[in-house]
């Protein structure tokens, strides 16, 4: 065999925000589409190493690994920094014994990171949510749509979010958040 | 040289208004240059100077002025550019405040404003009553291009549409709030400060630059001991001052939809001199508030009588506007008419500002008391028990004709101007958009909100609270809060009328407009009711009453009592026009906002778009999806580069980007017996590591998709869909999977994206691949034809296909997306290397065609069953339920002589037909002809040297070997019905 | 736009969130094979489109994907509830019979009376 494949982003270079709204391709991570029934969720949450949240748009992390709540029986599992693999979330769910559906989606997302004092205002440029702090707290997270899109959104602090988007649709999101971030007025 | 009071108008009052010359801006109307100071409305400015004739009427172009101050504006409708692309018809010159540069132009005239041609529709207006077009535009034929596009349409409108590309920028904004005010006058400020005071999150919106509403020339009302006006602006800047508050001027809450949902428009840069390359002219705001205020006050009518629209004529409300805040007399002599209390104050703040009042003429017996009190103080004349008759004047009012009620006595009035005022009509329309439903007020003869549909209230003005405190109260209480506001005004208004004055009854012809904008004179409701449109909504539409950009804000209430009056019948039983959203225009581009260029819709490219772009690949659009279509070569046209990629593909082996088909992981113990639901094959047979083509039928039969599913695991399918279909067969299986059959133990998610897939088609693609691959033999022994397996590829994990769509010996590489192109790039590269090439959508149809494959969507239309397509033998026969069985069984998909797929060749083998032309048994049959089909797919066929084709053609399959004829525009085409299989009939290479 | 409350993210979310499916409460046969036309023609082509209170399927699509149930007044079009998937036809307290009193747009139409 001649040579390794290499992984290229989608988003590989691209770069954009405004003086109160700074956008950044996420660096790459593993992610799993993890389903399971409400009586699985403690044994899985025990292989993972992390409490499967159940309540809805919320998400948990523990050990560089984050479980967003997606829907009754649905979390997107993203592990973050070099050594964590799909293979190894997919090995740990499995080792749970108990029955589940574990798909590596790690290429077909990719995530753009949104931070400043306008990043909320940058998303509601095409985001219908409520993205106040009361009702979109630190840690909430939620599948939405942002203007022509759909989205995973997670409120990673005060002021800034992670948009899980697939990636075909990334060059979208990240033309709209730009577009976002240069008007979010403070 | 610092600004004098001359030079920024020749009408400006020293010490009257709220403008300050501190600065100036320079602009041209029609040509000429004025100076205007900051602040201005293209209005006020013009005023400034005397210029009231600004534009000329839809209909009979005639002479117009300036008639409010207020976006409610029906005739100064003007164009306004900042430069060539920048330029806007149709702006209210009472809206668009003044910025330095800007080129205004009047509208709708020929040659000049002061000198119009069509003036002599206004001859003619006898021929242009209510219905003229309706009963002109109807025959003959031939006069729709020759005289009523080109001459009659021309004739009437407004402005004309730049051509040029909008080159400014829009934004959009979804918020949420606890309270959202519209309006803020007295109303609306008190109830932001009463809901602010409670921790709740405000909104509050008003269409005017400053915040104040009527206090713009409202000086008898005080605040809290403050002038009206400067305590509002004082209230506002509180209101900005805190956390909870967002105040937004310069924007109007233009829609009031379902479930508290608003639509604001808000012009951030319009009045700018230059703005910043970041702003955006205007920014939609799509707010969803829990409650509603609405504050929006009132708008005052105008007087019904003949020739009541000369230039200089003009609402009281808006006289004192320009009076009181811009500085601006309208007039050296002015006249009032008015049926109501609050022309008087006009009258009373020219008079101070030294301006001579020739007369007020009150059609009313007994006006309030006060008012005549200051009048009389004041020294002017007051007729009461008087009406206006009629105006002379050609560009600009001269005189006014006025005579005892009842009395055909008459004198005429020199004036300059003419201050108008038939009362108030409560600015209900948000109101009535939140399909509220609203009361008639006899005594006040208006209508009220009366029973809410969604969580909103209306305070002051628009819901007929005319008392100030009483407002005040009344926005207290709304905004929930415990606040502290005291207002006083120093009158109290009464009066007001709808309907035509004297002397513009029934029993007269005069001219006496309700609508402006569009031309509707009383006479022409009168005319539509003689004419058989009883009910309000037909009077509407044959009249054009209320139907122009200003939506009837003056005009709705005059044109029903005048109905109501012709019809004999009371006001409510007549009814009102429903109100739509938007109150006022709104641009397309602040609808648009985003979603412009790039950003019109999501442009999908595949993991590989960039390297095959710089392998000279053309794209097609399918869906939002980006596909290489061909790949030309220097010198190569699209058919010659089809026809090389085809002819290579079967010579050699061609690599193809299949990323963008649809990709569905069905896991769970229950997988297979969810596709035995869900597909017309049977699954549980096929066993791990090989794959079978499938077909999705609907309940109805019909083929809904069709792609290879690939069995990974006893409990894991790999399923391919369409490239369109992907997203709506997940929401079907979705569907099913949630509601008919959720005691399956099966989950699906979608992969399309998570892999990029690599097709290698031809004779070589073993030999091309078998070195980047490893963990399997893909020896045809070991791994034949319909093969999946889960291996290596280039040292990734990947899913390795045994599969074709060409006919040929084929695989499909699938790598994590993110990893495609350096694989794409090897594969290539080794292909090139053995004589291969890259080939496109466009060669992947014909060689699919050449072995009658087909694609769903092109040679199905979802009327096509699995038997029509030739694929009956994909139907299971055992299964006892799937969806689509019982549909399959109707009658009529059993029947005899349905349409069904077949080949044709046509007789001179160089003869492309033509996609969707129709097929028929006998070409000389009387037309219309009895049509058998039509073509699906054609192509000319490199491999086969001849052209090819699949078409639904009735009893096709029977019909095999028969001659059918294709009628085109110059000729017709002989075909000969075959089966659908053109090349490599045995179907020997696909095993290769 | 509507606003929609989704009873599994237990949240009030917008309409462009959603994506209607049709009337709800019709089950599919489970002897499918075996039912006559008629029988067919009532489960996949015949829909009451009911003026006033309707039963219909929505589908959180864009948000936690969960198909679900709503009871709407098509005239208002308010949501008097929304419920999960697979439960049974849930009552409405205090609405049963539709609203006959308009019928013709000119009554629909002039809305002040």
């Amino acid at each position: 065999m001649a040579e390794l494949a290499t992984r290229t982003l989608p988003l590989a270079g691209a770069h954009g925000g405004s003086a109160g709204v700074r956008l950044t391709p996420a660096a790459p991570a593993e992610r799993l589409s993890l389903r399971a029934r409400a009586e699985d969720v403690a044994a899985l949450s025990q292989s993972l190493g992390l409490d499967l949240p159940t309540k809805p748009k919320t998400s948990a992390s523990a050990s560089g690994r984050t479980a967003l709540w997606l829907g009754p029986d649905e979390w997107l599992v993203i592990a973050e920094g070099a050594g964590s693999s799909s293979s190894d979330l997919k090995a740990a769910c499995a080792s749970s014994g108990v029955l589940h559906s574990a798909v590596d989606v790690s290429h077909r997302n990719t995530a753009i990171l949104v931070e400043g004092p306008g990043s909320a205002a940058a998303i509601n440029a095409g985001c219908p949510q409520d993205l106040s702090l009361k009702s979109f707290p630190v840690g909430a997270c939620t599948r939405t749509i942002f203007g022509k899109v759909e989205i995973v959104l997670l409120r990673t602090g005060e002021e800034s979010f992670r948009v899980e988007v697939w990636r075909s649709f990334s060059d979208y999101a990240f033309g709209l958040l730009a577009e976002g971030a240069r008007d979010a007025v403070l | 040289m610092s600004a004098s009071v001359k030079n920024v108008g020749a009408f400006r009052i020293k010490g009257a208004g709220r403008l300050t010359p501190a600065r100036t801006a320079r602009f041209t109307f029609d040509g000429k240059s004025y100076t205007a100071m900051e602040g201005d409305t293209v209005a006020s400015a013009l005023l400034a100077h005397g210029v009231h004739l600004v534009g000329r009427s839809f209909k009979y172009h005639r002479p117009r002025g300036i008639l409010t101050a207020g976006p409610e504006e029906p005739n100064a409708l003007l164009d306004v550019s900042r430069d060539a692309a920048r330029r806007q018809p149709n702006v209210r010159a009472t809206v668009q405040e003044v910025f330095d540069g800007a080129k205004i132009s009047s509208q709708n005239r020929w040659p000049s404003l002061s000198f119009d041609v069509g003036a002599v529709n206004n001859l003619f207006s006898p021929f242009f009553a209510a219905g003229f077009y309706y009963k002109t535009f109807m025959w003959p034929r031939q006069a729709w291009t020759k005289v009523y596009e080109p001459f009659i349409r021309r004739a009437a409108g407004l402005g004309v549409a730049p051509t040029e590309e909008d080159p400014d920028r829009y934004a959009n904004r979804f918020a949420h709030c606890d309270v959202l005010i519209a309006g803020a006058g007295v109303a609306g400020l008190t109830a932001a400060l009463s809901a602010a005071s409670t921790g709740a999150e405000v909104i509050l919106v008003d269409e005017q630059p400053e915040v104040g509403g009527a206090l713009h020339f409202d000086t008898s009302t005080t605040i809290d001991g403050q002038d009206g006006y400067d305590w509002a602006q004082d209230t506002a800047a509180k209101l900005r001052a805190m956390p909870n508050v967002r105040v937004l001027t310069r924007t109007t809450a233009f829609g009031y939809y379902n479930h508290g949902f608003l639509g604001l428009a808000e012009r951030v840069s319009d009045h700018l001199d230059r703005p910043g390359r970041d702003v955006p002219r205007e920014r939609l705001w799509q707010v969803r508030a829990k409650r509603v205020i609405i504050a929006t006050g009132s708008i005052e009518r105008h007087m019904v009588f003949a020739n009541n629209d000369r230039p200089g004529i003009m609402l009281a409300s808006a006289v004192r506007t320009f009076l009181n805040h811009y500085g601006v007399a309208v007039g050296r002599n002015v006249g009032v008419y008015t049926a109501h209390d609050s022309a008087y104050e006009a009258a009373f703040d020219l008079k101070r500002a030294g301006v001579h009042i020739a007369a007020i003429v009150d059609c009313r017996d007994r006006p309030g008391e006060a008012v005549l009190a200051e009048a009389r103080a004041l020294g002017i004349d007051v007729l009461t028990g008087h009406s206006v008759t009629d105006t002379a004047g050609r560009l600009r009012i001269r005189s006014m004709t006025v005579a005892r009620n009842g009395n055909f006595d008459i004198r005429k009035i020199e004036v300059d101007s003419l201050i108008v005022s038939a009362g108030w009509t409560p600015s209900v329309h948000l109101f009535s958009q939140s399909r509220g439903k609203l009361r008639w007020d006899e005594a006040n003869r208006r209508f009220l909100p009366d029973t809410y549909a969604q969580d909103c209230v209306s305070v002051g003005g628009c819901n007929g609270t005319d008392d100030v405190a009483e407002a005040i109260d009344e926005a207290i209480a709304a905004g929930g809060g415990r606040v502290a506001v005291h207002g006083e005004s120093r009158f109290n208004w009464t009066g007001g009328m709808i309907g035509a004055a004297e002397g513009a009854g029934p029993d007269t012809t005069v001219k006496a407009f309700i609508d402006f904008q569009h031309d509707v004179t009383a006479k022409d409701i009168r005319l539509a009711v003689r004419e058989g449109m009883h009910s309000i909504e037909h009077i509407k539409r044959f009249t054009t009453n209320g139907m122009a950009s200003d939506q009837g804000k003056l005009s709705n209430m005059h044109g029903l009592a005048i109905a109501a009056e012709m019809l004999d019948r009371p006001i409510p039983q007549v009814g009102l026009t429903t109100f739509r959203a938007p109150y006022t225009p709104v641009t397309y581009g602040t609808l648009v906002a985003h979603s412009r260029g790039e950003l019109f819709d999501p442009a999908r490219k595949t993991p590989m778009h960039e390297l095959e772009a710089a392998e000279g690949a053309a794209f097609e659009d399918v869906g939002n999806w980006k596909r290489a279509w061909y790949f030309p070569r220097r010198g190569e046209d699209m058919a010659t580069a089809v026809n090389r990629e085809c002819r290579t593909v079967r010579d050699v082996a061609g690599v193809f980007d299949a990323s963008t088909l649809g990709k569905i992981e069905v896991v769970g113990p229950d997988a297979a017996q969810f596709l035995n639901l869900l597909y017309t094959n049977a699954w549980d047979t096929l066993q791990p590591g090989k794959c079978r083509y499938g077909i999705m039928t609907r309940e109805d039969g019909f083929i809904y998709d069709d792609g290879v599913v690939g069995r990974l695991a006893e409990d894991r399918f790999y399923v391919t869909t369409t490239t369109g279909g992907a997203p709506r067969v997940l929401h079907h299986m979705e569907d099913y999977l949630q509601t008919e059959f959720p005691h399956l133990r099966v989950w699906l998610t979608s992969t399309t994206e998570q892999w990029a897939v690599i097709a290698v088609q031809g004779p070589k693609a073993r030999e091309i691949i078998r070195p980047f691959v490893e963990g399997v033999d893909i020896s045809n022994e070991t791994f034949p034809h319909m093969s999946v397996a889960e291996c290596e590829v280039m040292g990734v994990p990947a899913r390795l296909f045994r599969m074709s769509f060409t006919g040929e010996l084929g695989f499909e590489v699938n790598v994590p997306a993110d990893y495609g192109p350096t694989v794409w790039k090897a594969i290539w590269e080794r292909t090139k290397g053995m004589g291969g090439c890259l080939y496109g959508t466009e060669a992947m149809h014909v060689l699919r065609a050449e072995k009658g494959y087909i694609i769903v969507g092109q040679d199905t239309d979802g009327t096509v069953t699995p038997d029509d397509a030739g694929l009956g033998w994909a139907v299971s026969k055992k299964k006892t339920d799937f969806v689509g069985i019982r549909g399959l069984k109707r009658p009529d998909l059993m029947r005899e002589g349905r349409k069904q797929l077949v080949g044709l060749v046509t007789n001179r083998p160089s003869d492309v037909l033509e996609e969707g032309a129709q097929i028929v048994a006998d070409p000389n049959q009387p037309k219309p002809m009895t049509m058998l089909g039509h073509v699906t797919s054609a192509y000319w066929s490199e491999n086969c040297g001849r052209s090819i084709a699949m078409a639904l053609v009735a009893g096709g399959r029977a019909r095999i070997g028969q001659t059918l004829y294709v009628p085109m525009k110059d000729r017709t085409i002989a075909v000969e019905v075959t089966d659908t299989v053109f090349f490599d009939k045995d179907g020997g290479r696909i095993h290769g | 736009m509507l606003l929609i409350h989704c009873p599994y993210c237990e949240e009030d979310r917008s309409e462009l969130e959603f994506r209607w499916a049709g009337e709800a409460h019709i089950a599919r046969p489970e002897n499918m094979a075996g039912i006559t036309d008629e029988e067919f023609a009532e489960f996949f082509f015949l829909r009451n489109n009911e003026k006033g209170l309707t039963y219909e399927r929505w589908r959180h699509i864009h948000g936690c994907g969960r198909f679900f149930n709503a009871a709407r007044d098509t005239v208002t079009d308010k949501f008097l509830m929304t419920y999960k998937a697979g439960l049974p036809k849930q009552p409405v307290p205090g609405v049963s019979a539709t609203e006959k009193a308009v019928e013709t747009c000119e009554q629909t139409e002039g809305d002040a009376r």
